[in-house]
């Protein structure tokens, strides 16, 4: 079943085009992976599926129904997906354990007590429960992604859109993050993400694409894309990555 | 902080070296420039363009209608009530306010250039002392007092008082070499009040940069004091001015203070008017006139609000 499906996306900055005519269909419970060079548009398509950014033209459906209608409710569309930013974005005034039932108990109602319980279950997940009091700004990058991939996942998204979580992580987090993605997808978990990192991409993906000039200029399984790419484009992208 | 942000960078920057030198290849390749193929919007992307259109008009309809209604109805409520004449002969006597709009003109030019002078040293002892509350270290502990000391004495007293006594205290003395103009001394009075309040709004901006941004610049090797006018202040400056613009309006206003030195501004102008007759038509002229000075800055105010908007993911929301 065709969980997200993106048809024509198009989307400028000014005179930039960094998106032009992507398609891209994720079935439920795949991961796909984005991969290509800086700057070409990784993060603006995550931005785009989470409806943060206005689509010049296309369409993205979500399990069958089409979010860049302007007559959707987008909190409703983006309450049903999760997003972790490159930048982990968490809120500096509030705790670890605040920034994670910010939205069960604001957007869903699910009360405090409830809240703090499945957050806590979660923090516990990403091995960060002995730290659900303290600030962000005391916890080290690392730890601050998985928050965030904690407060992205509290809710029991549909979808989880993850741009570069592992950055800014030792080899041995990578390691825990990407078991953490793997549990994910082993529990059903739709993934889309973005990476820089070929290792990451072929140990968790289903799918890899190869965004270039605005477009997916090749997709497929990792095995393809990565070990024999088509494209003499993506070629050299990944021979200049591992040089 | 530092330390994780630079690590998030290292791989964007290895890469984007290495496309860097790729795309000067592929300039020339047949994927071509997104320059060359003209793009025209899909019928979907056109009915959604549309939609959004409609919409904004339907908006500005209903706000229209809404507002000739509301308007409407007060307008008759008004003069259809049974005291509307006198009022109308007391408050908004036209040939009254034609008499009375030169000399109540000319005092509000007193109150304008007070503004703008009081404004602009408002402005820079305000910052100085917001600046000189944030340092740190010992040796500026003297600093910090005083502007700690102040800011607690003038924003406690009251302006009319700081006003009176400037005003009326500073010429009683008869020192020599020292004016003893009355809006001198009022301007004084108002700019080191009003400086006090302006601080605080300033150093809530300097405290709202975050850390982190001192920690980078500093990592680049700027000093403190470069730290702060490069990278803190700027954004700090930024942040506030919109409640600097609300002070700035209501230092316009309480510029009228200064009337009770016996100098004739706008209000005190009106005031002379109406004595010959008790038709207070001239302070409908001058609270007419302060109104549209005020207007145009409030609407300044929203714009250079909105244009700030916020940098990066928030602003898209
Ligand atoms: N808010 C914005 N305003 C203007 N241009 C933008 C904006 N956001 C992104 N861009 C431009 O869009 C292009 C794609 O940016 P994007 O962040 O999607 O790249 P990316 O593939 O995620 O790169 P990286 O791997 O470095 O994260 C860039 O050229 C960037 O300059
Ligand atoms: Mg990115």
């Amino acid at each position: 079943m065709t969980l997200l499906s993106v048809r024509g996306l198009r989307k400028t900055f000014g005179d930039n085009v960094v998106l032009d005519d992507v398609h891209l269909d994720v079935t439920a419970g795949e991961c796909v992976v984005l991969i290509g060079a800086s700057g070409s548009g990784k993060s603006t398509l995550l931005r785009c599926v989470n409806l943060l950014e206005q689509v010049d033209d296309g369409v993205i459906e979500l399990g069958g129904v089409e979010i860049t209608d302007p007559r959707v409710d987008a909190d409703e569309v983006r309450s049903r997906m999760g997003i972790v930013f490159q930048a982990y974005n968490l809120f500096p005034h509030l705790s670890v354990l605040d920034n994670v039932t910010l939205a069960p108990r604001r957007v869903h109602k699910v009360p405090r007590a409830e809240a703090e319980r499945s957050a806590m279950t979660m923090l516990d997940r990403v091995g960060l429960a002995d730290k659900a009091k303290a600030r962000p700004d005391d916890l080290s990058g690392g730890q601050q992604q998985r928050v965030a991939i904690a407060r992205a996942m509290v809710n029991s998204p549909q979808l989880l859109l993850l741009d570069e979580v592992t950055s800014a992580l030792d080899p041995e987090l990578v390691g825990e993050v990407l078991d953490l993605l793997r549990d994910l997808r082993a529990d059903g978990m739709t993934m889309m993400l973005s990476t820089h990192e070929m290792g990451f991409a072929r140990h968790v993906a289903d799918t890899v694409c190869f965004l270039d000039g605005g477009r997916i200029l090749e997709q497929g399984p990792p095995d393809e894309v990565l070990g024999a790419p088509r494209e003499p484009r993506t070629r050299q992208f990944l021979s200049r990555l591992v040089s | 902080m530092p330390s994780a942000s630079s690590g998030a960078q290292a791989p964007d920057e290895a890469v984007g070296a290495a496309s860097g030198g790729l795309s000067g290849g592929l300039s020339g390749g047949p994927a071509g420039g997104p320059g060359g193929d003209v793009w025209t919007p899909s019928q979907t992307e056109l009915e959604r363009r549309a939609y959004r259109r409609s919409r904004t008009t339907r908006s500005a309809l209903i706000s229209a209608v809404s507002t000739l209604l509301v308007g409407a109805v007060v307008i008759w409520l008004v003069t259809s009530s049974e005291g509307w004449p006198r009022v109308q002969e007391t408050f908004f006597n036209w040939d009254k306010a034609v008499e009375s709009f030169p000399a109540v003109l000319k005092g509000l030019w007193l109150n304008i250039r007070i503004m703008l002078i009081c404004g602009v040293a408002i402005a820079v002892l305000g910052l100085t002392l917001a600046v000189m509350r944030t340092l740190k270290g010992p040796i500026f502990f003297p600093l910090r007092l005083f502007a700690t000391a102040y800011v607690d004495l003038f924003r406690g007293l009251p302006l009319l008082l700081v006003i009176l006594l400037l005003g009326f205290g500073v010429p009683a003395l008869r020192l020599p070499n020292v004016t003893s103009a009355a809006e001198v001394w009022g301007g004084v009075a108002i700019t080191l009040s009003y400086s006090a309040y302006v601080a605080e709004v300033f150093r809530a901006g300097i405290e709202s940069v975050h850390p982190s941004q001192r920690a980078a610049s500093r990592a680049l090797g700027l000093s403190h004091g470069q730290t702060l006018r490069h990278v803190v202040l700027p954004q700090a400056v930024r942040r506030v001015t919109p409640p600097l613009m609300n002070d700035l309006v209501s230092l316009q206003k309480d510029s009228g203070l200064i009337a009770v030195l016996g100098v004739v501004d706008a209000i005190r102008a009106a005031q002379i008017e109406t004595a010959s007759d008790f038709n207070y038509t001239p302070y409908v002229v001058a609270g007419f006139l302060f109104i549209c000075l005020t207007i145009p800055m409030a609407r300044l105010t929203d714009h250079v609000a909105r244009k700030q908007g916020w940098h990066g993911a928030g602003g898209t929301l």
